[in-house]
């Protein structure tokens, strides 16, 4: 498709060009096994261990705790389930209420997957989606084997204090886990100073290929595999190495440590362009998370009164790539669980749009979007049955305080 | 990204009807915000009250829920009201050439606006909302769903869920779901009530089964070696028990937990269920 403005960068990123050209000799010409006894395979071992270091480097890690792995999902259930295996006589694992369901999913189903009874803690969340580390604290008990919290909420962008709650759970023990496949790339990390045991990213969030992951796991951490099999990754992730992909990731990570001020900066301009934008054309359109405690390149709105799939397909219309935690869009009835974990109203949650940005978007893009997303509001909100009597105050158990009268 | 037809398309990008009738003969109001999708439809009768002239629609909601308001409008403008009564959601989403099955309740949605259209110009309660309340999330009434069983010849929760939305939600209703589809159904066939039905027990029938059998079979084995064992706890398929006596500091224990007591519990109560020491 030609002239496509994606907007949803937290969904899935454009795999970059130099990632592609980097990628390209390990399908056609260099196909052999990292592992072979042959010089033709083992040359590539010497690419991988060149991407294993780039991938260190943007983490503040050292090689040797880089596994990899084949998607974020893999990588967090190794994490967690590894935690439990280690420390086998504890029950207790603390999440928040707004994890991915990867991690979400996960936990919800240990006890039938493992035949032990497990204790599962889900923190809320405040309005803003920030966390109460008071109550995060209190939450640890002997009893807790490990912690998962993710480093920037996918939906929201909203980003949680992981060097302090991974300090917390050390003092007592505790293994940590930080989901951190959003934050990567978009802000800075540096393992040296944050104590988590592990951390999960993707690939294909920071402009690499689907299907590759990587679980960092500190050094000295106890750890038992998931998937168990052939001697890759020093035993500790059984499986022929996905070459292409990891040279790929590797190169990924490079460019993105060269980006990150570009993120912080240019992308950030243009994300608090386009939110302040709509939030100045459209009535009733509210913010879902923090203000500042959040990724450069996410806006999460709601558009009290109008549902969002119907907003996505009009979007579509003019290629533009955005995402929903509407009901309606994720095949379910509800709305997404972490803006009703925030305690916004249905009402609101049932209109949120997210658009979530990159290095490759450009401020024409955002002008356009600015130019065609209000006049797709009102269009809605005409045929909304709560639109009009909104105005005489009678709906969503508020006065109406807008000045379009 | 849903699959839907070049006619959804069509209805959801172009609506027709979209609006209100000022002195409309009928409205019903349908859904709300809460639930993600309501409809509020209004039709005007013509001068010898016979046949609907026109009909409007104000609609909240997803693609798939403001195409089936346009394709209810267009279908119902001419009819008597007596034709009208007899549209049923299979007929919108006919008229829309299929709707992916988990977006069904749109089509729903639609005729139940228009039977509350109707009964308010008649001046009658609505019948579908006389019957007891059974998803309290979406505020569904089992004779919503007894209707949508019968006449969409459904067989799961899941299935009742993408017609009704009952189930949705919080889950708390999905049991009794269960049970007025197996009423319907079986009603259907003229079968005795239970018949070929799913084994289900009630908690305290559970625990009556599991405790007769430790006292039958597993007590008697273990007192032989000097051990014993104590019921604690029964939490959905989680059976947890107290080994006592020898037991206790028996190596053994943990096998004789899972490879005995649990698969004799599970070959005599239920398949499913799972020992814990306690």
């Amino acid at each position: 498709m030609d002239n496509v403005i994606y907007m949803d960068n937290n969904a899935t990123t454009k795999v970059a060009d130099e990632v592609l050209e980097a990628m390209r000799p390990y399908f056609a010409d260099l196909y052999g096994n990292p592992s072979s006894m042959h010089s033709f395979g083992g040359q590539v071992g010497r690419h991988i261990a060149a991407a294993r270091e780039k991938i260190a480097a943007i983490l503040g890690a050292t090689p040797e705790e880089i596994i990899f792995t084949s998607c974020g999902t893999e990588s967090d259930s190794t994490a967690i389930l590894s935690s439990l295996q280690s420390l086998p006589a504890k029950r207790h694992i603390v999440i928040t209420r707004v994890e991915h369901p990867a991690v979400k999913h996960l936990c919800e189903s240990l006890d039938s997957l493992t035949g032990h009874k497990h204790r599962i803690t889900q923190l809320p969340v405040e309005k803003d989606g920030t966390l109460d580390l008071a109550r995060y604290e209190e939450s640890l008990t002997e009893d807790t084997a490990v912690v998962s919290v993710m480093w920037a909420n996918n939906e929201t962008g909203v980003t949680f204090p992981i060097a302090a709650m991974a300090a917390m759970a050390k003092s007592r023990g505790i293994l940590f886990h930080t989901d951190a496949v959003q934050a990567v790339g978009k802000i800075p990390i540096d393992l040296a100073k944050v104590p988590v045991d592990f951390l999960s990213l993707s690939g294909h969030k920071l402009h690499a290929s689907k299907g590759i992951g990587v679980l960092y796991v500190r050094k000295g951490t106890p750890f038992v595999p998931f998937m168990v099999g052939g001697h890759q990754e020093r035993g500790r992730r059984g499986g022929t190495e996905n070459t292409a992909a990891i040279v790929g990731l590797g190169k990924a990570c490079e460019l993105a440590q060269a980006n990150l001020t570009k993120e912080n900066t240019l992308v950030r301009a243009l994300r608090d362009k386009l939110e302040n934008g709509l939030l100045a054309a459209v009535p009733h359109a509210i913010l879902n998370g923090h203000q500042t405690e959040r990724l450069p390149n996410t806006t999460n709105i709601s558009f009290e009164f109008v549902e969002g799939e119907a907003i996505l397909l009009h979007l579509d219309r003019f290629n533009i790539c955005a995402s929903s935690g509407s009901a309606c869009t994720s095949g379910s009835l509800e709305p997404s669980h972490v803006l009703r974990a925030m305690g916004v109203p249905f009402t609101a949650a049932h209109g949120s749009v997210r658009l979530s940005l990159s290095v490759y978007n450009t401020e024409a893009e955002v002008d356009i979007v600015l130019a065609k997303l209000p006049p797709i509001i009102a269009e809605l909100r005409a045929m909304s049955p709560f639109w009009e009597s909104s105005h005489s105050g009678s709906v969503g158990h508020s006065q109406c305080d807008c000045k379009c009268s | 990204m849903w699959n839907y037809t070049d006619k959804v398309k069509d209805h959801f990008l172009n609506p027709r009807n979209v609006g209100e009738i000022a002195d409309a003969d009928g409205i019903g109001e349908v859904g709300s915000l809460a639930c993600g999708d309501a409809l509020k439809l209004f039709f005007k009768l013509d001068a010898e009250k016979k046949r609907i002239a026109d009909a409007r629609f104000k609609t909240f909601g997803c693609a798939s829920a403001i195409a089936s308001s346009s394709a209810l409008t267009e279908i119902i403008k001419g009819l008597t009201l007596e034709e009208a009564s007899k549209i049923s959601n299979e007929d919108i989403a006919h008229y829309l050439g299929g709707l992916p099955k988990e977006k069904m309740h749109c089509s729903v949605m639609g005729r139940e606006a228009l039977e509350a259209a109707i009964a308010n110009y008649r001046g009658i309660a609505l019948p579908m909302a006389q019957g007891e309340l059974v998803c309290e999330c979406f505020g569904v009434t089992d004779l919503e769903i007894r209707r949508a069983i019968q006449e969409s010849n459904l067989r799961t929760v899941e299935e009742v869920t993408n017609f009704t939305k009952a189930g949705g939600g919080c889950g708390k209703c999905v049991d009794r779901i269960q049970e007025i589809i197996l009423e319907v159904r079986h009603e259907g066939r003229h079968d005795k009530a239970g018949a070929g039905a799913p084994k289900r027990l009630t908690n305290i029938q559970k625990i009556k089964m599991i405790e007769d059998l430790l006292e039958r079979e597993v007590r008697p084995a273990l007192r032989r070696d000097g051990g014993d064992i104590e019921l604690i706890d029964v939490d959905g398929d989680f059976v947890s028990v107290s080994l006592r006596g020898a037991c206790v500091s028996c190596k053994k224990s943990q096998t004789t937990l899972k490879e005995y007591v649990e698969k004799k519990l599970r070959e005599q109560v239920l398949d499913s269920l799972i020992v814990v020491e306690n």
